[in-house]
């Protein structure tokens, strides 16, 4: 079937009107959007989730108008773009991310992985014994007892 | 090399090989990383883009593994060969429609891939076909190594690796395993599979990322979470227990499948071959959908009329920038579905 409207494209959304009187029509799917029948389903990108949350989040809590001293970017402008502007971002809005990062990270707030080979040694013992103090905990939930003394023994060796 | 060179290949992650290849179609591990000393690319402007682009891709080509890189100047670049990078899986769809000084820079092997001023100042990818993400690892992190002796990455203590967007912040990787699951999807059990890998935070999206279809029953599991979490943990989960139970899944399915509805299974094989090898017009869309039960019947020892690698080929090479490519000249829609439909015919003749 053909749509009614345009006359040329394949009819797909089929429409019975019942009031004021008993009324079909055959349309398109560009026709029916542009009858306002039906509505187009756009597909919700992680970062238009995020973008979403964010403005839920913070339309509670304020800080729209705060600014980076570093790039300028302000943390609406954030909302809007869901994307930060310079690495300072996250000190100048930590107060407003903390509580995003920690959604979006299941609650992770501190980086436990890799430290780039250049980073001091402080940082790097400071990102071991968190990975380790965390591997400790795990072993200890899993009842894993000899694992949890073998992390134990490191984390003291480290310690000292 | 140049992007011409690629397309004599299919590239390694469509080798067919590798752990768990009949379920498991590649495994990719990208890292994100930014320079500290400039802004994220939505504040950087063009100068600052051209600066990011220049030191990123320098550092690169000057690393051992990176001297042999082929760099793509995508600003430069033609549709059509945008295109081809998106369809070898080198770039994200992002990255072809971007915007300014941007490129990538990409192994002669295709086992690597560097997109440079994408969403992140750098992107740097590894692809491998079937299951091999620890190997995959090892690679990526040395390269990773080398390039943070030039290159100072945004980096800080509590938070790790700074990246524009706070959702890959910490160790900024992305462990993404492509999985064929035609079985699952059969006997309708793929619904409940992705609410379980959702329940886990992993994403289950389709054959190029985020915000696409997951056509000829490819699926794209990856993690989302990046901060709180070791690189080794996150893989090692996906290597020891997500991967292997979907996996596990989609085998029994298939054994069903054949022990139960023997000859729909074979019928289905079958009528597929029979279109592609005598369609006259054809889709790429309908043509990966085809491709996916022969891909299972050639797994399951049911289909022998051609193999793995033949139907790789004609995988990669009848989808749009592909078939341009090989006919050294834009085709309309039209022309490519019959472009597409003779060059299948001529392969299974």
């Amino acid at each position: 079937m053909i749509c009614q409207h345009c006359n040329q494209s394949k009819a797909t959304v089929h429409i019975t009107d019942t009031l004021p009187e008993k009324r079909e029509q055959h349309l398109c799917e560009v026709c029916a959007q542009k009858a306002g029948v039906i509505i187009k389903q756009t597909h919700h990108t992680t970062n238009e989730i995020l973008q979403q949350f964010i403005k839920h989040k913070t339309g509670l809590g304020g800080g729209d108008d705060l600014a980076c001293p570093k790039c300028g970017l302000t943390f609406k402008e954030f909302q809007i773009k869901g994307q930060l502007g310079c690495p300072h971002d996250y000190v100048a809005f930590a107060a407003l991310l903390t509580p995003l990062i920690q959604r979006a990270h299941e609650g992770g707030t501190h980086h436990v992985g890799k430290v780039p080979p250049t980073a001091d040694a402080t940082v790097k013992k400071h990102t071991g014994l968190l990975r380790l103090r965390r591997e400790l905990q795990e072993a200890i939930e899993q009842e894993n007892f000899e694992r949890a003394a073998r992390v134990r023994d490191q984390i003291r060796t480290m310690e000292n | 090399m140049s992007i011409d060179d690629l397309t004599k290949s299919t590239g390694a992650w469509l080798r067919g090989d590798g752990p768990m290849s009949d379920v498991v179609v590649s495994s990719r591990i990208r890292l994100a990383r930014n320079l500290a000393e400039h802004p994220f690319l939505s504040t950087a402007d063009a100068g600052e883009r051209m600066e990011i682009y220049r030191c990123i891709s320098l550092a690169i080509t000057s690393t051992a593994a990176g001297a042999d890189d082929i760099l793509v100047d995508l600003e430069t670049a033609n549709a059509i060969d945008r295109r081809l990078l998106v369809e070898r899986h080198l770039i994200s769809r992002q990255h072809a429609a971007g915007e300014g000084s941007r490129g990538v820079a990409i192994s002669p092997a295709e086992t690597r891939a560097a997109m440079i001023n994408e969403e992140d100042h750098l992107r740097l990818q590894g692809l491998r076909s079937g299951l091999q993400l620890e190997e995959l690892w090892k690679e990526i992190n040395e390269i990773d190594d080398a390039l943070s002796k030039s290159l100072p990455f945004a980096f800080d203590r509590q938070l790790g690796y700074l990246t524009a967007c706070p959702t890959n912040v910490g160790t900024g990787i992305r462990v993404s395993v492509m999985l064929h699951l035609p079985a699952l999807r059969l006997t309708k059990e793929i619904e409940r599979v992705a609410r379980a890998a959702k329940d886990l935070r992993l994403a289950v999206r389709g054959t190029y990322g985020e915000g696409t279809e997951a056509v000829g029953d490819l699926y794209q599991v990856s993690n989302q979470t990046t901060l709180g979490k070791s690189e080794e943990g996150i893989i090692g989960a996906f290597s020891e227990s997500i991967i292997p139970n979907i996996v596990g899944y989609e085998r029994t399915a298939r054994e069903t499948l054949a022990r139960h509805h023997e000859s729909q299974l074979d019928d289905r094989i079958w009528r597929a071959y029979g279109v592609l090898s005598n369609a006259r017009r054809i889709s790429s869309g309908e043509t990966q959908t085809l491709l996916s039960p022969i891909r299972m019947g050639i797994q399951m020892d049911r289909f022998k009329e051609f193999d793995l690698a033949t139907l790789h080929e004609i995988f990669l090479y009848t989808q749009p920038a592909h078939l341009q490519k090989m006919h050294g000249r834009p085709l309309d829609e039209e022309q490519r579905a019959v472009a597409r439909a003779d060059y299948i015919r001529k392969r299974l003749a």
